[in-house]
């Protein structure tokens, strides 16, 4: 229960952030040459008269001054409402929530993945300090932190795709197959595994770092001493007393790096044509669609503020000296 | 008595770089059954060393060379690692210094403790527990029931250290080593927390090595001693034969520096008063967001004091008592929430910043940690020169002012181009005493000037406190948690207890007839008090 | 500085890193040298395979440009945005952490507040946003990546000056009667700057990925010779002739590692507490 309230006050103070984003976004954005309306004519070939200009803009709420459209712009959050596509002739929400489930899955295996795989090449390099283990998990890790995600992708779809033909090249599934049931899912499955790997490696490589170093920082600390006086052998002080220690600053990144990898999965999506919400920001930018751009910053805002307090629920937990604080 | 331990000609390797070959050399020492032998020396004898290589847990690079280290007819120093593991905690326990960090903070105490029987023994979980509970019912930790489920971070030191000496004996160990362990608590806890000690060890049999650097504590719990110097064992016999007839003259160099516990004669001072606290308190808020979750600490609460000019106020407090805080509202590091502090005429809060700042030369303050007080990245003779320059002296006289004042503290005035780190502590103390007394200060607020040192380069300090006093005409305050270096230096004294001042007076009569029941407790706990009683008046206030 | 230099020289992976390092330099520096004309123009047929023709050593790409020369001068794109960039970033980020990190209260909530919402916002994102509003010359490119990156650094500073400013030796300055500006610049930041200074080399190297995957989605200036640009321009001829993206991103991948792995060297050589780890 103290756990949650902390965990609900981290969530309130999030709130000036999201308000500072939205805002400053939002007027970023009226800087930009051309407004919804001018997209939108352009996209229509061009033209129109000035009394279907004046209209439109009227229609999209553009005729009014900048204070009051943002004004109008946030009440209209508060209701969930996030305005209309011109470009998709949709609700932006409607667009949006098409495109969430492929990210939220992308987002969530890469993140599985680099968080076990960092913590299992974290521990094993730490244990094996200096040794050849160690060596070969260090340079793995800062290959890969040099390893620019989209091209990997590319030459993983050279090779896996194109050459070796195990893995498909880009979607999310198969079209026109009609699978269903487990075949779906393996099928699913199988479009994601190169996407996975391509975003997820890079934070693997940040997560075997730190975990390797966090390791041996706790190593270090006055209780490990007090385990091995008390007569523990190695393999059960680090199971039992530094692993957890470990984890802290790890777990703390997770937070932190939430908004890189929501970023990554932009050119990740680009690279591998999956229908996810980076690929809809791309597709806005490049069509100057600014009411689904807004909308993309205002739910991917939401959606790194709601894996922060995930964070923040698991830290507290694994930290019983958080959760005392301010109760 | 027979040897339980016995150590011998252990010769300990330091890796290549270090200022010396051996962390130990031809060290030969024995421990018997039912005893308390003291291993006593500054830092860097080897006394902590010694610790741990007899239970092989020596930091990486550093291995035993050469030596036996014979535990129940087995030489540790070539047992298996296997073997180690099955002696440690069950024959030979120990308990660490900093009872902050020997503890896994992410697991309850019970657990901890509990683990020990899990290492060791094959007992059912109930059972482990019920022993948990008990050794924390013989170690007298409040409430033990609860305590089992606590985390580290919600025991007090005194209390965590229970909880370690519980573990440790959870096996019923032969042997308890003790390193150190009294050393980060109160004055008044580690007078419990040696009681307990010595209790436990009565009541078991258990034989204990107690490593320490204070002969007070020695004078207190010991029945043998063993001096250690640089790695070498100097000298050793039973307790009162060493204290009374030491034979080497480190020894006996060591035994000097225990500061006395009597007040000596009163010295005179002026009657008008330097510095005047007026009801003055301090409030911290922590927290707080949406008015949740505050908490409120009340660090200082309303306190009135008068230094007369030329006089030294010793303000005596444990942690957490709020004596530093009261330090940094007078040097207005902290802004009061209440109260006025007047120095001579002067109310330090009717001042605007800037002339805050031009005041700032008539109070200076030295701090307790030689090496966080000065800039690493500066040379020391800038640092002296500093406050001058500030103030608008030119560089070169401001240099020429430090190498005087180099030179009045007791330093090489050659040595203003070095940086801090080529100084050793009592060294950089004394820079830190120059700097403070390079803009001519008329009050000088010195918190825990001390503490950090070695107990000989402490005397040498003080000395130079005191010496500087009677030169300068300095008014001094002295903050500090340890009534034997208030006894030594200061002519007025305050004992402070969570925020409030609860006795004062001339430091004569509140240290032979204390009136407040805290002070009477604070001037009983301080170990090896008979022993200091004995050796009668300080000499150092008579300079 | 002697044995700063030896302390570096220890790490073979640091010696590694900056023979790297000078290795971008150098073609970095002869670039105009060796291929004197402009990178971008036509030289010769398209798509020819590396080593087919000793004219062009690693071949061409789909526009019949030799791939040589735009590796050349692109390595001249990436090190002015790795060093313009991380310097904006950083130059930010210390501003924003200092003043944070030393006056703490409200001006700290207020300025964490606002690196917070940075944080929030996924940093790429942000970067669409601002190349859509303000073009993609390779000038605004590289000071919005700037822009993009400062929340980390401001942090680290800040965290530095919070431990800092605490420090007996601040609290000395203060009681010498010392202004804060003086405390915070000559006092405080020489003592903060070297852990804020090895993770510049995080900076820079975010930065270079930041702009190649800006190019790659065809986002960034396309007038340059940046190595995104070349990537995303082979995408259409991966499934045969996949060297036009392999090759670019070959040096992508080893000018970051030379940076981190200077950075690294760096960072054991500053602290020689660490080292061994």
């Amino acid at each position: 229960m103290r756990i949650l309230s902390l965990a609900g006050r981290r969530l309130a103070a999030s709130l000036p952030s999201l308000l500072i984003i939205l805002i400053g976004v939002f007027l970023l954005l009226q800087l930009a040459p051309g407004d919804t309306v001018d997209a939108l004519l352009a996209q229509m070939g061009g033209g129109g008269d000035a009394a279907t200009t004046a209209e439109l803009r009227r229609f999209y709420g553009l005729d009014v001054s900048v204070p009051v459209q943002l004004g109008n712009y946030l009440w209209r959050l508060v209701r969930l409402d996030l305005g209309f596509s011109a470009i998709y002739g949709k609700p932006v929400s409607t667009v949006i929530l098409e495109r969430l489930p492929a990210t939220l899955l992308l987002m969530s295996a890469s993140l599985s993945f680099a968080f076990f795989f960092g913590l299992l090449f974290g521990v094993i390099a730490a244990r094996r300090v200096n040794g050849w283990q160690d060596s070969v998990i260090s340079t793995l890790g800062l290959l890969f932190y040099a390893t620019p995600s989209f091209w990997f992708g590319l030459m993983a779809i050279v090779l896996f795709s194109v050459h070796l033909q195990w893995l498909p090249a880009g979607g999310m599934e198969s079209i026109g197959e009609g699978f269903t049931g487990f075949t779906r899912v393996m099928d699913i499955a199988s479009h994601f595994v190169l996407p996975t790997l391509t975003l997820g490696l890079i934070f693997l490589a940040i997560y075997l770092r730190i975990m390797r170093a966090s390791m041996l920082e706790v190593l270090t600390l006055d209780f490990v001493r007090t385990a091995r006086a008390k007569g523990l052998d190695e393999t059960r002080i680090i199971t039992r007393h530094v692993l957890r220690n470990a984890m802290l600053p790890m777990v703390t990144l997770i937070g932190l790096q939430a908004g890189t990898m929501l970023g990554g999965s932009v050119v990740v999506e680009s690279v591998f044509s999956l229908p996810g919400l980076g690929r809809l920001a791309y597709e806005a930018v490049v069509q100057r669609d600014l009411n689904t751009l807004l909308g993309i910053v205002f739910i991917s805002a939401l959606l790194v503020i709601a894996v922060n307090f995930l964070v923040d629920l698991l830290y507290a937990r694994l930290d019983p000296r958080i959760a005392r604080e301010g109760s | 008595m027979s040897a339980i331990l016995s150590i011998e000609g252990l010769t300990v390797g330091l890796p290549k770089g270090a200022d010396r070959p051996h962390a130990l050399s031809r060290v030969t020492l024995e421990l018997r059954a039912g005893e308390i032998l003291c291993v006593v020396g500054e830092s860097g004898s080897g006394k902590s060393m010694t610790a741990s290589a007899i239970l092989r847990l020596l930091p990486p690079n550093v291995a035993i060379e050469a030596g036996r280290i014979l535990f129940e007819g087995k030489d540790l120093a070539a047992a298996t690692e296997a073997e180690m593991r099955a002696i440690r905690g069950a024959g030979i326990a120990m308990i660490f210094q900093e009872p902050m960090t020997a503890l896994n903070p992410l697991r309850t105490i019970g657990d901890q403790i509990g683990e020990m029987f899990r290492i060791h023994t094959d007992l059912g979980r109930a059972e482990t527990d019920k022993r948990a509970l008990a050794l924390l019912e013989d170690v007298h930790i409040p409430d033990p029931k609860l305590a089992m489920r606590a985390y580290p971070h919600e025991l007090s030191g005194g209390q965590r250290q229970r909880a370690m000496i519980a573990m440790a004996l959870a096996l019923s160990p032969r042997v308890l080593i003790a390193d150190e362990p009294t050393t980060a608590l109160d004055v008044t806890t580690q007078a419990q927390i040696l009681a307990l000690i010595r209790d436990l060890q009565r009541r078991l049999g258990t034989a204990v090595l107690f490593i320490t650097h204070d002969f007070g504590v020695v004078a207190e719990i010991a029945d043998r001693v063993a001096v250690m110097q640089h790695g070498i064992l100097v000298e050793q016999g039973e307790a009162a034969e060493v204290l009374q007839r030491p034979q080497h003259a480190y020894t006996q160099a060591l035994i000097a520096a225990v500061p006395p516990l009597t007040a000596p004669p009163p010295r005179a001072f002026s009657s008008e008063a330097i510095l005047r606290l007026e009801g003055v308190s301090k409030t911290y808020r922590n927290g707080g967001f949406f008015g949740r979750g505050k908490r409120v600490t009340r660090a200082v609460r309303d306190v009135s004091l008068v230094l007369p000019r030329g006089g030294t106020l010793g303000i005596v407090g444990e942690s957490g008592s709020g004596k530093s805080t009261l330090a940094r509202c007078i040097m207005h590091l902290v802004k009061p929430d209440a109260g006025v502090i007047r120095l001579g005429d002067t109310d330090l809060a009717s001042l605007s910043p800037a002339q805050l700042r031009a005041s700032a030369k008539r109070i200076q303050m030295v701090f307790q940690d030689p090496y966080g007080s000065l800039n690493p990245r500066r040379r020391a003779g800038e640092l002296v020169a500093q406050g001058p320059m500030v103030h608008g002296m030119a560089r070169g006289p401001a240099m020429a002012r430090a190498r005087e004042l180099f030179a009045l503290v007791g330093l090489d005035p050659a040595a203003i181009d070095r940086f801090p780190h080529e100084f050793s502590g009592g060294q950089r103390q004394r820079i830190g005493i120059a700097r403070a007394l390079a803009l001519d200060p008329e009050v000088l607020v010195a918190d825990e000037p001390v503490s950090a040192l070695d107990v000989s380069v402490q005397a040498q300090v003080l000395k130079l406190l005191a010496e500087l006093r009677a030169r300068l005409g300095l008014s001094i305050v002295l903050i500090t948690h340890d009534l034997r270096v208030a006894v030594q230096v200061c002519d007025l004294v305050a004992v402070m207890k969570d925020g409030e001042v609860v006795e004062h007076g001339p430091i004569g009569r509140v240290f032979e007839a204390p009136e407040h029941e805290y002070t009477r407790s604070l001037l009983a706990s301080v170990p090896g008090r008979d022993f200091a009683l004995a050796k009668g008046a300080a000499p150092l206030s008579r300079v | 500085m002697k044995r700063f230099l030896r302390d570096y020289a220890r790490s073979p992976a640091a010696v590694v890193g900056l023979l790297l390092l000078i290795l971008v330099i150098g073609m970095a520096g002869t670039a105009d040298w060796f291929f004197p004309r402009d990178p971008l123009a036509l030289a010769g047929r398209p798509l020819q395979w590396p080593g087919a023709n000793p004219r062009f050593w690693l071949g061409t790409d789909n526009s019949g440009r030799d791939i040589a020369a735009q590796i050349f001068h692109g390595a001249r794109i990436a090190l002015l945005i790795g060093l313009v960039a991380t310097s904006i970033a950083v130059g930010i980020g210390i501003g924003i952490g200092a003043v944070a990190g030393y006056y703490g209260g409200i001006v700290d909530d207020v300025l964490m507040r606002v690196t917070e919402a940075f944080q929030t916002l996924p940093n790429f994102l942000l970067l669409l946003v601002l190349v859509s509003v303000f073009g993609s010359e390779m000038s605004t490119v590289v000071v919005a990546i700037g822009v993009v990156s400062w929340p980390a650094p401001a942090r680290l500073t800040r965290a530095e000056f919070l431990s800092l400013r605490s420090r007996e030796f601040v609290e000395a300055c203060r009681t010498l009667g010392m202004r804060d500006r003086q405390i915070i610049f000559r006092e405080i930041l020489p003592n903060a700057l070297p852990p804020v200074i090895v993770y510049a080399s995080v900076v820079m190297a975010v930065a270079i990925l930041l702009e190649s995957a800006l190019a790659f989605l065809r986002l960034s200036d396309p007038n340059v010779a940046s190595w995104g640009n070349l990537i995303g321009l082979g995408r259409d001829v991966l499934r045969v002739q996949w060297y036009v993206s392999a090759i670019p991103g070959v040096a992508i991948l080893l000018t970051v590692l030379a940076v981190s792995l200077v950075g690294q060297g760096l960072n054991d050589a500053l602290n020689p507490r660490l080292k061994g780890r």
